[in-house]
């Protein structure tokens, strides 16, 4: 019985503690109408992520399917080669493995941008930083402590946190962007394979996938809505009007 | 055996009473004339009820009802099965608005007095229908096995362990039927959810609705308009159900439909009110959520659960909360139904209960940070108040009077 | 409450319009209630194009592939075998294939099959839905003293020859059926697709 009490005492605690991540999330303005954004992201998971993290629920088929791949050019360059067309995109690593490799096995992440958030990933993605504390170098902002190492490293770079120039406005009279020097900051101190501006477009795009992963239904259903909503609109002019006719008698 | 016709609905009739059966609850049952907005959510409830049935018959026909198979199961259908999706979310987005639907039903009765004499047993089997519903939805949020399902079993049936006398203890493990929320648990939340309690449900909304058509409709007046007939012995001030308020009910139906389906294309997970967001993660045994939150419409008694510091008196209070939903009936003395003819206290109170309400449904969602624990002591002291004082401010404040027809409406 | 000047007419216009619309909007709520009873994703994954490499068949054997959990058998006949088909055609229920229904196009052919040595053949008696088993020698057989190779099954004893075709006197009214399936390369059949080289 005590055991009971305390998780239930122990979850207001935790309710007050919840309070959301510590630093403020960049908006991801996801768009899942833009193919070749989410191609690019699909790319960038089949050779980064999909070796740790499966997408266990979706099929490489409807992937193809939805993304606009031809299915050859699907089974030539995203699809690992033990696997069919129509298979679940499942990988070969091994829970156990996970568990002893990284601390706790790498999840699935097929809904993880309904679990998380666009946003959180996003930001996520873009905020590991040195730590030579942590088992593989690199610890994140957003997640603190995170078991995962950052396998985009060589793309971004070096990150690191410490005092850095920060832009706070933009001079209205020269154009220039103002900085002041902050504290506890991360910036790129060795640059990596891709610019900023690159990187960040690389992680939003696979973000995007993400989020088309966790719901690859979300455009058809979206375009469904419309006409139903018409339909039923159409559907209330006669039931109006006969409403109307009936209730006449009543005075 | 009066119309024995050679037809063959006289053929039927003579075996079977339909036709007798159609007038008593259709096209000879007279309802008040005045019925305004708030007389929808009676049958939108049970179009939702429809609703629910038959998505969760097709749902039932993919979902696998095991701890290895559960979570990856409603993914299947959300993927793999043809419109294997809009079922499913028919049916979370359902849960939500027959949810939304009844409550708006209770709340006509609250205002109308509807519960009130010779209504009480209507009252009654409606709190039965609201109780298993309660149930049903528990237990049908507990099937996905994601997080929040397996969380949120665990701490509800957690809460029967306050049963003092070690009978808490023996009673949750034999809910559970294990040492913790597991497969076991999992099947026999399905059976319920998919056969006992649907049954319950629509046995109760039967008997609802037969204990409704003996005494007949409220109005929003207050008013028994059996008082007053024609030279036919109709009553003057009713209109026969169908078929006007069959056609008057389709309009209400088709509004509530966009509704529906404004939220069902756009915005399934309500922003994470219907379809909780931890729930697309499966359910881990070693890993709370960061932040555990039942579903909104548990929220109110939830949010009461949290207000009461002392964890005994916090479920004392949360099946108060409930309970005395029950005795309502008695707790109204005031010689009149509807609030337009209650005195002012009453006037003031109910409208301050409402939002009361709703903002512990609110507050139950969120987490429980000092002013929100505040809040939630203020709503639920409002919650009890109402109710616990309504047999003294009932009798005290000055009614006015009512009419003798109805007012308003057509 | 009153009756007088009630425009029946209208009436009845309106109600059958409403009534016409709500139906059709039932019609459209069935749609996904039916259509969810279509094969899934799931299933047709499985039931999806299989690849045989055929390279390995020595003349006179036989392998058996899965082609949607149904067995099929892929048999390389011997030039003696083949020569037996024509002379045959007296002792058969269909010999030439007049049930179209029963294989493809480019399989209605004497030996039904792309080539003639390559026999691919739906492992399932076309009586009741036994696996036939496979008597590749030229031999008597008890069930048959001038055995001229072929299928024979167990269940009730119907008899095939080295194309699938049903003897006279079997319980089995049409021959085996032969799967749709296309050469990918000259060792790669895949059975599930029509096409050549698709």
């Amino acid at each position: 019985m005590k055991k009971i009490f305390l998780l239930i005492a122990a979850l207001v605690p935790t309710i007050a503690l919840a309070a959301g991540p510590s630093i403020p999330l960049d908006k991801h303005r996801t768009d899942l109408r833009d193919n070749a954004s989410l191609q690019s992201g699909a790319q960038t998971y089949m050779a980064y992520c999909m070796g740790c993290h499966s997408l266990e629920h979706g099929r490489y088929n409807r992937v193809a399917r939805d993304l606009g791949i031809p299915e050859d050019l699907m089974m030539e360059n995203l699809v690992f080669a033990d696997k069919r067309i129509g298979e679940l995109m499942t990988n070969a690593m091994r829970r156990e493995d996970g568990q002893a490799w990284f601390g706790a096995p790498p999840p699935d992440l097929t809904l993880v941008a309904r679990v998380r958030g666009a946003d959180w990933l996003y930001t996520y993605l873009r905020s590991f930083y040195a730590d030579d504390m942590r088992p593989f170098g690199y610890n994140n902002e957003v997640f603190k402590d995170v078991g995962m190492p950052h396998v985009l490293a060589e793309l971004q770079g070096m990150q690191v946190k410490g005092t850095a120039p920060v832009a706070v406005g933009v001079d209205s009279l020269t154009g220039i962007a103002i900085t002041e020097e902050r504290d506890d900051v991360l910036y790129v101190a060795k640059a990596g394979t891709l610019s900023t501006a690159e990187y960040d477009r690389l992680v939003f795009d696979l973000v995007n996938f993400l989020v088309y992963m966790g719901e690859p239904i979300a455009l058809e259903r979206q375009r469904l809505g419309i006409w139903v909503l018409l339909f039923l609109a159409f559907f209330f002019i006669p039931v109006y009007l006969l409403n109307k006719e009936y209730w006449r008698d009543v005075k | 055996m009066s119309n024995q016709k050679n037809t063959l609905m006289g053929w039927i009739d003579d075996r079977l009473p339909v036709t007798q059966a159609y007038e008593k609850h259709m096209s000879k049952y007279y309802a008040p004339k005045n019925f305004n907005f708030w007389y929808f959510f009676g049958v939108l409830s049970m179009l939702m009820l429809v609703n629910q049935i038959l998505s969760g018959i097709w749902l039932t026909m993919n979902y696998v009802p095991s701890v290895e198979g559960a979570f990856a199961s409603v993914e299947y259908i959300m993927r793999d099965v043809e419109w294997g999706w809009l079922i499913r979310y028919m049916h979370s987005t359902g849960a939500s608005f027959f949810f939304i639907a009844v409550y708006l039903h209770m709340m006509r009765a609250l205002l109308y007095g509807s519960y009130q004499k010779p209504r009480e047993l209507i009252w009654i089997f409606g709190m039965l229908i609201y109780l298993a519903l309660m149930a049903e939805a528990f237990m049908g949020y507990v099937l996905p096995w994601g997080q929040m399902s397996y969380w949120g079993a665990q701490v509800i049936i957690s809460l029967f362990g306050v049963i003092p006398f070690g009978l808490g203890d023996a009673l949750v493990e034999w809910v559970r039927g294990d040492y913790l929320i597991s497969g076991a648990t999992l099947n026999r939340f399905f059976a319920l959810h998919v056969i006992a309690l649907p049954l319950v449900i629509v046995m109760l909304v039967v008997l609802h609705l037969l204990a409704l058509h003996e005494v007949g409709s409220n109005n929003p007046d207050g008013i028994d308009i059996k008082k007053l007939v024609d030279e036919n012995g109709k009553p003057l001030d009713g209109v026969p159900f169908h078929p006007y308020y069959t056609v008057h009910d389709l309009v209400g139906i088709v509004v509530f439909l966009m509704a529906f389906s404004v939220v069902l294309f756009f915005f399934p997970e309500a922003n994470g009110f219907f379809l909780e967001a931890p729930n697309f993660e499966p359910a881990n045994g070693l890993k709370t959520p960061e932040h555990i939150a039942p579903v909104w419409y548990f929220g109110a008694f939830y949010a009461i659960l949290r207000a009461v510091p002392d964890k005994l008196m916090g479920v004392v209070a949360m099946g108060g909360a409930i309970a005395i939903l029950f005795v309502l009936p008695w707790l109204d003395r005031s010689p009149v139904r509807s609030w337009r003819y209650k005195g002012m206290i009453s006037k003031i109170f109910l409208p301050v209960f409402a939002v009361a309400f709703v903002l512990l449904t609110w507050l139950g969602t969120q987490p429980a940070t000092e002013i929100n624990t505040f809040l939630s002591r203020v709503g639920s002291v409002i919650y009890f108040g109402f109710f616990l004082l309504m047999p003294f401010y009932t009798r005290m404040e000055k009614t006015k009077p009512v009419p003798e027809r109805v007012t308003g409406g057509h | 409450m009153s009756q007088d000047g009630v425009n029946q007419g209208r009436r009845t216009l309106l109600v059958g319009a409403t009534a016409a619309v709500g139906a059709v909007g039932a019609g459209f709520l069935a749609v996904p209630y039916v259509k969810s009873w279509n094969p899934s994703e799931k299933a047709k994954a499985a039931g999806a194009p299989t690849s045989v490499d055929v390279s390995k068949i020595e003349p006179g054997a036989m392998i058996v592939a899965e082609w949607r959990g149904k067995p099929v058998y892929v048999a390389r006949r011997t030039p003696e075998t083949l020569g037996y088909l024509e002379g045959l055609n007296g002792q058969l229920k269909d010999p030439n294939n007049s049930n179209k229904e029963q294989q493809p196009d480019y399989a209605d052919n004497l030996h039904r099959s792309r080539k003639p040595e390559l026999a691919v053949l739906l492992g399932v008696c076309t009586h009741l839905g036994c696996a036939p088993t496979y008597h590749p020698e030229v031999k008597p057989e008890p069930f048959d003293a001038n055995w001229k190779g072929g299928w024979y099954c167990p269940c009730h004893g119907s008899r095939f020859d080295f194309s699938g075709r049903v003897f006279n006197g079997s319980p089995a009214a049409d021959n085996l059926v032969v799967p749709p399936y296309s050469f990918e390369t000259t060792e790669v059949i895949v059975i599930g697709i029509d096409e050549e080289n698709a």
